[in-house]
C-alpha cells in the first residue's frame, strides 16, 4: 500500500515480483519516442524574431569590428615592441630611436584612480540607495531618485571642469591631512615640495561622483526587490529599522552591491575628459612607491586623448594601449553581470 | 534501493515523529522548567491584551471600527470572519505592525497587561518583542542557518542569552520541528518544507518567549499533516503564552481556540465584531443568525 507507482517501476526494474499487491501492476516496458510539436510561427511572430535577432548580431557585430580594429590598427606598435614588453614596460619614450613605450605605467594609473573611486563612490551609493529605498515617503522617492538620475545627465567634460577649476584646490586640505596623519601608508606618503594638485587621488573623487549615478541606481534596484515578507519578519521580532536593513535588505543586496561596484569600475577604467582635464598625463613610475596624493599619474584613456593625432607609431602604440583597456574593460562588465545574476538578489535585475 | 528507503523514511517520519513527539513530551512544560534565562528580554509568562474601541484606517478608508476585544492571557482566540473584513488590519494593530504602512493610521486602544502599546513614549521595537507574530506566507530568512533563524529575535532586538544552544532546542521543541532538524542545524532555513519553515518561523518567534503570539492564517498554505502538527503546537502554548489566530477554516477555530470573535464587513463599510464569545457556545448556539450563517458556511 505504501509503495507509490515510482516504487513500483522500480522495484519491476529491481526484479522484484510485486504478487502480494494485486494493484500496483508495473506497467509493462514500451519503448518511447518523443512526439515532435510542430509549431508554425505566424509571418508577424517570424519577420518580428528576424528583426530583433538581426539587431541583436549588430551589437554583437559593432564589438567585433571595434576589437578588430584596435587590433589590426595597433599590430605596427606590438609587434615592433613585442607584447610583453609592451604589457609590462612603465615608460612611455618616442623621443628616442628606437621608441621605448609600454602600456604599465597607463594600467596602473588607470586601475588606482579607478580604485579610489569606487572606494569612494561604493559607500556613499549604498547609503544613498538605502535612503532611497528605506528611508523615505513615496514622494520623497520620486524626488531623490530623479536628482540622482539628473548627476548621470550631467556631460563628464563638465566634471572634468568643475574638478580643475574648483575642486582641487578644496581637496587639497584633505590631502594634507591624509599624508600627515597616514603618511606612514606607502600609497599616502608625499615627497617634501611635491604639488598636490593634480593627483589621482583628486581624480578618483571626480570619478567617483561620475560613477555614483550608475551604481546607486544598480543598488537601489535590487534593494526595492527585497522580499518585503522578510522586512516585516525581521521587524515583528522587534528589530529596528537598522536591524531589519544590516540582517535582511544588505544580505539580500550583497550580490548587487558586488555587481554594481564592477559595473562603476568598468566605468571608471574608461573615463576620459576628466583624468586628461586632471592629471598631467605622465606615466606611473613602479619602481618607487606610488604616492596617489601628489601631483602626478596617467591613465590609459586620459593618455590617449592627450596624445592623439601624433605620429603614425605612436598612434598605433596609443590604439594598443586602447586594445588592452578594451579587453579589461570587457572582462570586468562581464564578471559583474555573472555575479550579479547568480546572486539571489540579482536573477531579475539586469545591467 | 538505497533511494527507495530514503524515501520511505521521509515520507514516514512525519507521522511517526507525531506520535514520538506527543509521548516524549506530554506538554510544554518540559520546555519551559529549564528555560534559558533572556536578558533584556519580555517579562514572563503569558499577557492579556485588549481592544478597546479599535479603528483603522488605510489612507481616506475607514476599514475597522469599534472592535471592543479582550483576549485574555494564556488562552487561545480566534479570529473569524470573511475575506476583506478586516482580521489582518486588527492583528497587525495588535503588534503595531500595521503603522508601517504609508497612509495607514488608527484610534482607539490597544492594552497589554493594561497598558496601551501606543501610548507616547513606547517604543513599537519594545511592543513587538513581547508581541510576536507568524504570517500567512512562511517567512524564515533563507540565506540564515536554521539555527540562525531561530536566534534572529534575539539579534534583531540586541537581546542577550549565554546558553543559546538549549535557547535553540527548546524554540524548536516548543515549535514540533526539533525532531526533524536536529541533525543539521546548520543547513539553510530555506532549504525546508513549507510546513516545515512555518514551524520554523513559529520557533523563532517563540525564541524570545513573547507574551503573546498573533498567527495570520499560519495555516493556510500547508498540508493537513503540517496543519496538525501547527495545531498541536498551539495547543500546547496554552496556558504559556496568549495565542491571537485568525484562520478562514471553521473546523480549525472550532478544534484549537477557547474564545472566538467574528468580524464581517457589510459592502462599503468598516469591518465589525458581529459576535464574540466562549467558541463552543458560538459553535454550537451563535446569538446572531449570520454568525450562523458563516460558521454553517452558508456565506463568505
Ligand atoms: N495595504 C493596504 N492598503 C489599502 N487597503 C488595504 C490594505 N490592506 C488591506 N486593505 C483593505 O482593508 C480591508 C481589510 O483587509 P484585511 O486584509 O484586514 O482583510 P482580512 O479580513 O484579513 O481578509 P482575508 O481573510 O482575505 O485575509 C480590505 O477591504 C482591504 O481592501
Ligand atoms: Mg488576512
Amino acid at each position: 500500500m505504501l509503495l507509490s507507482q515510482t516504487d513500483g517501476v522500480r522495484n519491476a526494474v529491481a526484479g522484484i515480483a510485486l504478487e502480494d499487491n494485486p494493484v500496483a501492476q508495473p506497467p509493462p516496458v514500451v519503448e518511447r519516442t518523443r512526439r515532435v510539436i510542430a509549431e508554425v510561427p505566424s509571418t508577424a511572430d517570424r519577420n518580428f524574431n528576424r528583426l530583433t535577432m538581426g539587431a541583436g548580431i549588430s551589437v554583437l557585430l559593432l564589438l567585433l569590428l571595434v576589437g578588430g580594429f584596435l587590433l589590426i590598427q595597433s599590430s605596427d606598435a606590438l609587434s615592433e615592441t613585442g607584447i610583453w614588453t609592451f604589457l609590462t614596460r612603465t615608460e612611455w619614450r618616442t623621443d628616442v630611436q628606437p621608441a621605448r613605450i609600454g602600456v604599465l605605467g597607463l594600467l596602473a594609473g588607470t586601475v588606482l584612480v579607478a580604485v579610489v573611486a569606487v572606494g569612494i563612490a561604493v559607500p556613499l551609493s549604498v547609503l544613498c540607495a538605502l535612503a532611497i529605498t528605506e528611508y523615505s515617503t513615496a514622494k520623497r522617492r520620486k524626488w531623490l531618485v530623479g536628482v540622482v538620475d539628473l548627476l548621470a545627465a550631467v556631460p563628464s567634460l563638465l566634471f572634468g571642469l568643475w574638478g580643475f577649476l574648483f575642486l582641487s584646490d578644496k581637496i587639497v586640505p584633505i590631502s594634507l591631512w591624509l599624508s600627515q596623519n597616514f603618511g606612514w601608508i606607502p600609497l599616502f606618503e608625499t615627497q617634501e615640495n611635491a604639488g598636490l594638485t593634480g593627483s589621482i587621488f583628486i581624480a578618483g573623487i571626480v570619478v567617483a561622483l561620475m560613477v555614483l549615478p550608475i551604481i546607486t541606481s544598480v543598488v537601489r534596484e535590487v534593494f526595492s526587490q527585497t522580499p518585503p515578507g522578510e522586512k516585516e519578519a525581521a521587524l515583528a521580532l522587534g528589530g529596528t529599522r537598522w536591524g531589519m536593513i544590516r540582517n535582511v535588505v544588505l544580505p539580500f543586496g550583497q550580490g548587487g552591491i558586488i555587481g554594481g561596484s564592477m559595473l562603476g569600475l568598468g566605468r571608471a577604467l574608461g573615463e576620459t575628459i576628466a583624468v586628461a582635464l586632471l592629471l598631467p598625463q605622465v606615466p606611473q613610475k613602479l619602481g618607487e612607491s606610488i604616492h596617489i596624493l601628489e601631483n602626478g599619474g596617467a591613465t590609459v584613456s586620459g593618455f590617449i586623448a592627450n596624445r592623439a593625432g601624433a605620429d603614425a607609431f605612436t598612434t598605433s602604440g596609443l590604439l594598443a594601449a586602447g586594445l588592452v583597456l578594451f579587453i579589461i574593460t570587457l572582462a570586468t562588465n562581464m564578471i559583474a553581470s555573472v555575479v550579479v545574476s547568480r546572486s539571489r538578489s540579482g536573477a531579475g535585475v539586469d545591467i | 534501493m538505497t533511494d527507495l528507503a530514503e524515501n520511505q523514511i521521509s515520507t514516514d517520519s512525519p507521522l511517526g515523529e507525531v506520535a514520538g513527539d506527543q509521548s516524549s513530551m506530554p506538554s510544554g512544560s518540559v520546555a519551559l522548567s529549564a528555560r534559558p534565562e533572556i536578558i533584556g528580554g519580555p517579562p514572563p509568562g503569558a499577557a492579556t491584551l485588549e481592544a478597546r474601541d479599535a479603528c483603522a484606517w488605510f489612507g481616506d478608508r475607514l476599514v475597522l471600527e469599534g472592535v471592543d476585544l479582550v483576549m485574555p492571557k494564556g488562552k487561545v482566540t480566534a479570529l473569524i470572519g470573511p475575506s476583506g473584513c478586516g482580521k489582518s488590519t486588527f492583528l497587525r494593530l495588535l503588534n503595531r505592525m500595521h503603522e508601517l504602512i504609508p497612509g495607514a493610521a488608527l484610534d482607539g486602544e490597544i492594552l497589554l497587561d493594561g497598558n496601551d502599546i501606543y501610548a507616547v513614549g513606547t517604543r513599537a521595537q519594545q511592543v513587538r518583542m513581547r508581541i510576536g507574530m507568524v504570517f500567512q506566507k512562511p517567512n524564515p530568512f533563507p540565506a540564515m542557518s536554521i539555527r540562525e533563524n531561530v536566534l534572529a529575535g534575539l539579534k534583531l532586538a540586541r537581546l542577550k542569552c549565554d546558553d543559546k544552544d538549549t535557547l535553540v532546542e527548546q524554540s524548536l521543541l516548543r515549535a514540533g520541528l526539533w525532531k526533524e532538524v536536529r541533525d543539521r542545524l546548520d543547513s539553510p532555513g530555506g532549504a525546508l518544507s513549507g510546513g516545515q519553515q512555518q514551524r520554523l518561523c513559529i520557533a523563532r518567534s517563540l525564541a524570545v518567549y513573547p507574551n503573546v503570539l498573533l498567527m495570520d492564517e499560519p495555516c493556510s498554505a500547508l498540508d493537513p499533516t503540517s496543519t496538525r502538527r501547527v495545531e498541536e503546537t498551539i495547543d500546547e502554548l496554552r496556558g504559556e503564552v496568549t495565542v491571537v489566530i485568525v484562520t478562514h477554516n471553521m473546523q480549525q477555530a472550532h478544534r484549537v481556540s477557547d474564545l472566538c470573535a467574528f468580524f464581517l464587513a457589510e459592502e462599503n463599510q468598516p469591518g465589525f465584531v458581529v459576535e464574540q464569545g466562549d467558541t463552543l457556545e458560538m459553535f454550537s448556539s451563535p446569538r446572531d443568525p449570520r454568525t450562523l450563517d458563516y460558521v454553517e458556511g452558508r456565506f463568505g
